[in-house]
């Protein structure tokens, strides 16, 4: 072994990226099972007609989603295939209005915004339904997306972007569905500063 | 001069007129925070946002294009094999670069559909550009590799530097198609996304500035081929070594399974290390040649690059990849603060550092030096500190009182962004940004006239 001949680096170089791509695929291969809509942390599609929760789980020592009771989407109980276009057209919703160039989803995106991990289930959407005048939670969050620019919570406001009444429910759908997906604990405390109120 | 170097004036030329509008989309982008009312409505911050990572990602790429068009025909003893292509697709690709610009100034988005996706907006961080223009990157990156590859084929002429670039095409290249999936799931779409960003920022585009620091410390210092060789397969090795498996840091909270944590928090602490190398081995050329050389702005442009790799890239990074910070820290300014610090430090101060060295050969000067690239240096480099700082101040902020303290909800995000500190930080980061602005302007002035009077005197004298 000769450390100053670059040929043993070589070699070093050949066999420690073949290993670590082979680790990487094995443990994308066993993630990708886990993420799929019906995976161990990802939940079908058809989560939004249920209620979900976020609650801390003392084996886990961290916040995690509580699925559970009958709790349709604008009263309306959906199959599997019109969950799983709803969730499509939600996601071509945030793509198209480029929602992570403002927002964060799972933390990722640009920060000027809140974090939409846990949107659907944020405390605030009480007082937004006496904002919006709005009966339910998921009426308000429509109302708000359809016309942003109305209602001014801070002196940093979300523009109109043109959703029609489908998209804007298709988006909450989204955004319902995207709140049961098992984050390991992210985000911390969720709501808990406010439950304590 | 080769047609092919010729190419690459035309590429780094391309480079440094995006890093302007990166610039000033990135003031735009900044002032936001100030006077959040600036032209709401009409240019929201997303697509300020969205032009100034984009114009980065894009500036960054045509310098590498510039720089390995600038050196390979030198490696290789001829011009590039299918030049006449690359060429061509230059003048395409600055179109469409133009195009993509246009449409997301003036259209920004379309509806819910697969056309926005291909004609406007895809809406994925960093590959916003839409479906039809992210074809015309992969045409390029193909021809681009055509070229290399051809070349070496032709030639029969192979490297270790060039055999490690042609190796590490392949996955530019392929990583880059993911690029155009608009998968429902976020968990899965974030999963391949990260693919592309992690794998193309913290692997491939590692190997290709390490190539192209190869040539440049050969031609800079005349290190020894065997010597650089040597230092670049030790790059690869402990580079792809911890930042293939550090891909973890971005599955911490997407949806992935618990052991991420443990992977990704382990191999992004080792991260540094090949970094950490590069500095010491920095600080040893700079030694041993007593920091003389015929070129002091690339000389210092590149000791910026290895210190600013270690310390954006690898510290900035280690310091808040372990996962209990990264649980408060995750999507805060905190990450804004080592994204600016990682990408200049990793790749801007190098592709600089080419353009200095490509100047020196172009006008003939034995020596480049002068006072304005010291300016430029400065403001540029205090700049990027300053922003960097006030937005790890911002990111302490938030990672604290959003996070810790409010427990992450719509009102706790509203308080960290009204917390005095959080204020602050964004008008101080705004402040150094017209600073790195001034210093961009300085760095032009200086690649317009360096060494220019200095021939119009050495012309005049010989005229006397």
């Amino acid at each position: 072994m000769h450390l100053d001949d670059p040929a043993f680096w070589r070699a070093g170089a050949i066999s420690t990226v073949a290993v670590m791509s082979v680790a990487l695929i094995m443990l994308t291969v066993n993630s990708l099972a886990a993420i799929r809509p019906g995976g161990s942390h990802v939940p079908h599609y058809t989560v939004i007609n249920e209620h979900i929760d976020y609650k801390f789980d003392a084996d886990r020592g961290e916040d995690v989603p509580v699925i559970g009771g009958s709790e349709p989407l604008f009263g309306k109980t959906v199959d599997a295939a019109q969950a799983k276009a709803l969730i499509g057209k939600g996601k071509m919703v945030i793509q198209s209005r480029a929602c992570i160039d403002c927002h964060t989803f799972f933390g990722n995106g640009a920060y000027y915004a809140p974090d939409l991990t846990k949107a659907w289930l944020d405390p605030g959407w009480k007082t937004w339904e006496a904002i919006t005048g709005a009966k339910t939670k998921e009426e308000a969050m429509v109302r708000f997306l359809m016309f942003p620019e109305k209602y001014r919570i801070s002196e940093r406001r979300m523009p109109n972007l043109g959703l029609t009444r489908q998209e804007a429910e298709a988006t909450v759908a989204y955004l319902k569905w995207m709140s049961a997906v098992d984050t390991n604990g992210f985000p911390p405390n969720f709501g808990h500063m406010q439950a304590k109120r | 001069m080769y047609r092919s170097q010729q190419l690459a004036l035309k590429y780094l030329t391309a480079a440094i007129a995006l890093f302007g509008i990166m610039t000033i989309a990135g003031l735009m982008s900044a002032y936001y925070y100030i006077n959040p009312n600036f032209l709401f409505g009409i240019l929201n911050f997303n697509i300020a946002k969205i032009l100034h990572i984009d114009t980065m990602i894009i500036w960054l790429l045509m310098g590498f294009m510039g720089a390995i068009y600038w050196f390979l025909p030198e490696e290789f003893g001829r011009d590039l094999v299918g030049i006449k292509l690359a060429e061509i697709l230059f003048y395409v690709f600055c179109a469409a670069v133009a195009v993509v610009a246009v449409v997301f100034i003036v259209v920004q988005h379309g509806g819910s559909n697969e056309m926005a996706l291909w004609f406007i907006n895809q809406g994925r961080k960093y590959v916003e550009a839409p479906r039809w223009a992210a074809v015309g990157v992969v045409v390029v990156m193909a021809v681009f590799a055509y070229n290399v590859l051809g070349t070496a084929y032709a030639t029969r002429k192979i490297s270790g530097i060039t055999a490690v670039l042609m190796i590490d095409l392949v996955p530019l290249l392929v990583l880059y198609l993911d690029a155009f999936p608009a998968l429902s799931n976020m968990s899965a779409d974030l999963f391949w996304w990260w693919w592309l960003v992690h794998l193309w920022v913290e692997a491939t585009w590692e190997v290709l500035i390490g190539c192209i620091m190869a040539w440049t410390l050969m031609q800079l210092l005349g290190t020894s081929r065997r010597i650089v060789e040597l230092w670049l397969y030790i790059e690869v090795a402990l580079v792809l070594g911890t930042g293939i498996l550090g891909l973890g840091h971005h599955y911490f909270w997407i949806g992935t399974p618990g052991y991420w944590l443990t992977i990704g928090g382990l191999f992004s602490a080792l991260e540094p290390l090949p970094l950490l190398g590069m500095v010491i081995h920095a600080i040893y050329d700079a030694g041993t040649h007593h920091m003389k050389t015929t070129n002091r702005p690339a000389f210092y442009w590149m000791l910026a690059e290895a210190f600013g790799n270690f310390l954006g890239g690898g510290v900035w990074g280690f310091m808040f990849t372990l996962p209990q910070v990264n649980l408060y820290a995750h999507g805060t300014q905190w990450t804004v603060s080592h994204g600016h610090f990682a990408f200049w430090g990793a790749y801007a101060c190098a592709v600089l550092s080419v353009m200095y060295l490509v100047i020196q050969k172009l006008r003939g000067l034995a020596q480049v030096d002068g006072r304005l690239w010291k300016w430029s240096f400065a403001a540029l480099n205090i700049g990027v500190l300053g922003m960097v700082g006030a937005l790890l101040v911002a990111g302490f902020a938030q990672a604290f009182v959003e996070r810790a303290i409010g427990g992450s909800t719509h009102e706790a995000y509203l308080m960290g962004q009204a917390n005095p500190w959080f204020v602050e930080s964004m008008i101080t980061r705004f402040i150094f940004g017209i600073m790195f602005a001034a210093g961009y302007v300085a760095l032009v002035w200086d690649f317009l006239t360096i060494g220019k009077r200095r021939l119009v005197l050495a012309a005049a004298e010989a005229a006397e």
